[in-house]
């Protein structure tokens, strides 16, 4: 461990890997301004329509006839057509974005080969939008969260080919002595998601597995596109934000290795479990079952990491908008890792399964944890890249408070709600009709439609933001180092 | 934890092993499965689906209807494990099936539809249950012709209201008062919806495999 740095952007520094000196900050913020805007945009714009996209999904669950003379608009169209934007265009580009302003710093390396990752932005985009278009015209795959048809994804496969090596050659090339936790996580993200999308479009869209061995890889891509992919990207921006902002390092930095790497061993086996009672081999789901049980273990590492850092600094929540999102996260990354354990027994999950209860787990996993832990990095990293300033401290508060309030009160409706209708499901002696099981659920699907229009709120003010920061003067040098002060550099705490 | 070598080596390594433990072994263990031929009359099952099923299950496909139907019908109660009061029980005691569907029933699919959310029932065994052209197509028309109450879309645009002529056509939906077009119109059925009842007719589970014997409570 004695080689790797306990604190993101440690000041002691001999030029790493290549013995040339480090950039300054500043330096590698100005060179990734156009890849940071360009992912940043399109990542605000695809979520605006999501939301809309999910709006219109959560509607027609209790109004059954809203927009419904469109074929094009049918639920079964626009359901999976809403989250292959969130998961592709929003959540994708946003850790793109994210990922690569965090690699370039930690590398030290001010932006090379930038035209990489523009081809890249343009591919996956175009990639995106023609996969949306061909679901909305019916041309979808019945696998959850890969629905895109087969002519979409070797447009995202080559985007991501040219993200993976330039991300890997930034940090081979990198001007720091330190690798830092960080860095791993994006690695991992970096060569997992290639991993699991290929072999996923293989088995069940190129040349199909048989029969429910799809169903088997399909889980498998679901779970790892989460817990792989998103996740790690997440913990990458909470590791460096977290500490940056405290301006302390990280609680147990000889700990974090070792979550690390249980981390990528014990969540790559979750995920199984959602097959539980079907028709696959008891193995499969037990082996999920473990998985997420294990998990808990550098979840706990990781949540010591970041809470025991944050214990007598709560006030820089109020401060720091960045520190407020992210910490969000942090607190949605333990607390949803408990729940998947916890639904991860079979006595659990014989009344959880097939109900709205694991729509709630799932946005608190890629919602309350992961897209907030975004928005937390978007706030930081968009002034220094651009060196301008957030115009309204208001529009900050709203996007915030809309945003937890909209996902804290949609998931607490599909968790309740979804736990009645597993029982009631499951009880066929009281409730016989199963049409009155639908019925019953309609107060939380309402609810949950309410919620959709608290996050379409604060989507619309983090937009209206993005843009206008685009739009204001840059703020001259002078007050610059005042407005962006970055916390006291920490002495490398190991060797 | 400085050297990229060791960093990818080891990310490729969890590769390896989640994919060999899972993915793998799973094809390796259920990929060469066939369908079970009966000694006695020489029958296979899972029966093939007709033609104009499987042209109806791409237009099931082409729907969503996986968004909110499973098509599984989960293990029954068991006395010994299960610990909350009513268990998979519901699967089986709502009649959406006799027995627990297996690995095999699925062989036949090349796209496997099992669902992951039950908005709406299983269909595992919708074709048994409702075994009519004219319910299927009244039940796609509106859902809530069959079902007062449901929250199933109207798949209405799969029909199409023409003006009956000297001849009204044998085909057209028997529709109840205040579904029903316009008098002097009629409601057809196109070739998709067609295909789609035929394929939803076609979904049962009337045989039994070695593996798992009908229930005989």
């Amino acid at each position: 461990m004695s080689d790797s740095s306990s604190h993101p952007d440690s000041s002691t520094n001999r030029g790493g890997a290549t013995g040339l000196q480090p950039f300054g900050l500043r330096a590698i913020d100005t060179s990734m301004r156009v890849p940071a805007v360009v992912f940043g945009a399109m990542s605000v714009l695809w979520l605006f329509v999501a939301t809309l996209f999910a709006l219109i999904t959560s509607f027609k669950l209790h109004t059954p006839g809203f927009l419904g003379q469109w074929e094009l608009l049918t639920f079964g169209r626009v359901q999976p057509a809403y989250m292959t934007m969130f998961l592709y265009g929003w959540a994708t580009n946003a850790g793109f974005g994210v990922a690569f302003w965090i690699m370039a710093r930690l590398s030290r390396n001010t932006l090379q080969a930038g035209v990489t990752l523009y081809t890249a932005a343009a591919f996956w985009n175009v990639g995106v939008l023609v996969a949306i278009f061909g679901i909305l015209i019916g041309h979808l795959n019945p696998h959850k969260w890969l629905e895109m048809p087969g002519y979409a994804a070797p447009l995202l496969f080559v985007a991501f080919a040219l993200i993976a090596v330039w991300a890997v050659l930034t940090f081979r090339f990198r001007r720091s002595d330190y690798s830092y936790v960080s860095q791993w996580y994006l690695l991992a993200a970096l060569f997992w998601f290639p991993a699991i999308f290929g072999i996923a479009c293989l088995m069940l869209v190129y040349a199909p597995a048989r029969g429910v061995v799809q169903s088997v890889v399909g889980m498998w891509y679901a779970h790892n596109l989460y817990a792989l992919w998103l996740t790690p990207i997440g913990l990458a921006a909470a590791y460096y934000f977290i500490p940056k902002i405290l301006g302390k390092p990280v609680h147990s930095y000889y700990f974090a290795a070792i979550a690390f790497w249980t981390y990528l061993v014990f969540a790559s086996w979750a995920g199984t479990q959602h097959l539980a009672g079907g028709p696959v081999p008891a193995w499969i789901i037990s082996s999920g079952i473990v998985g997420s049980l294990l998990t808990l273990f550098p979840v706990v590492i990781i949540g010591i990491n970041h809470h025991v850092s944050m214990a007598g600094n709560f006030g820089k929540l109020r401060t720091s908008p960045t520190l407020r999102f992210v910490y969000f996260g942090a607190v949605a990354f333990t607390s949803v890792s408990i729940l998947t354990a916890f639904t991860a027994f079979r006595s659990v999950r014989e009344v959880v399964q097939f109900t709205y209860f694991m729509d709630g787990q799932m946005q608190w996993g890629i919602y309350a944890w992961f897209t907030m832990a975004m928005f937390g990095a978007l706030y930081y990293i968009m002034p220094r890249v651009l060196n301008r300033e957030w115009p309204s401290a208001m529009l900050i508060r709203l996007h915030f408070w809309t945003c937890a309030s909209g996902i804290v009160l949609y998931v607490l409706a599909m968790c309740i709600g979804g736990w009645i209708q597993g029982i009631q499901i499951n009880n066929p002696g009281a409730y016989p009709d199963f049409v009155d099981v639908v019925g019953n659920t309609m107060p939380w699907l309402v609810a949950g439609s309410l919620a959709g229009i608290l996050l379409l709120l604060g989507h619309a003010a983090f937009a209206i933001h993005f843009f206008w920061i685009l739009l204001r003067p840059e703020i001259p040098d002078e007050s610059r180092s005042k407005l962006f002060k970055e916390p006291k550099h920490m002495k490398v705490a190991v060797k | 934890m400085n050297k990229l070598s060791v960093i990818i080596t080891g990310i490729l390594v969890t590769i390896a092993f989640s994919w060999a433990g899972l993915v793998l072994t799973s094809h390796v263990q259920l990929g060469a499965l066939e369908h079970h031929v009966d000694e006695l009359s020489g029958d296979s099952f899972p029966p093939p689906r007709a033609g104009i099923a499987r042209r109806g299950k791409k237009t099931y496909q082409e729907l969503g209807c996986v968004a909110c139907h499973t098509q599984q019908v989960r293990r029954p109660r068991d006395e010994e494990t299960w610990r909350l009061p009513y268990g998979y029980a519901g699967d089986i005691e709502r009649g959406w099936g006799e027995r627990q569907s297996v690995a095999r029933d699925y062989i036949r699919d090349e796209v496997v539809l099992l669902g992951t959310r039950r908005v709406g029932p299983d269909l595992m065994t919708v074709g048994g249950r409702e075994d009519t052209r004219e319910w299927h197509h009244r039940h796609l028309y509106d859902p809530r012709i069959n079902t007062p109450g449901s929250t199933m879309p109207s798949y209405s645009f799969l029909y199409k209201t023409r003006a009956v002529d000297d001849d009204p056509s044998p085909r057209a939906l028997d529709l109840p008062e205040g579904f029903g077009a316009p008098a002097g119109y009629e409601v057809l059925p196109t070739p998709r919806a067609d295909a789609l009842v035929q394929y939803l007719l076609s979904l049962r589970m009337d045989y039994e495999l070695p593996e798992v014997p009908a229930e005989n409570e």
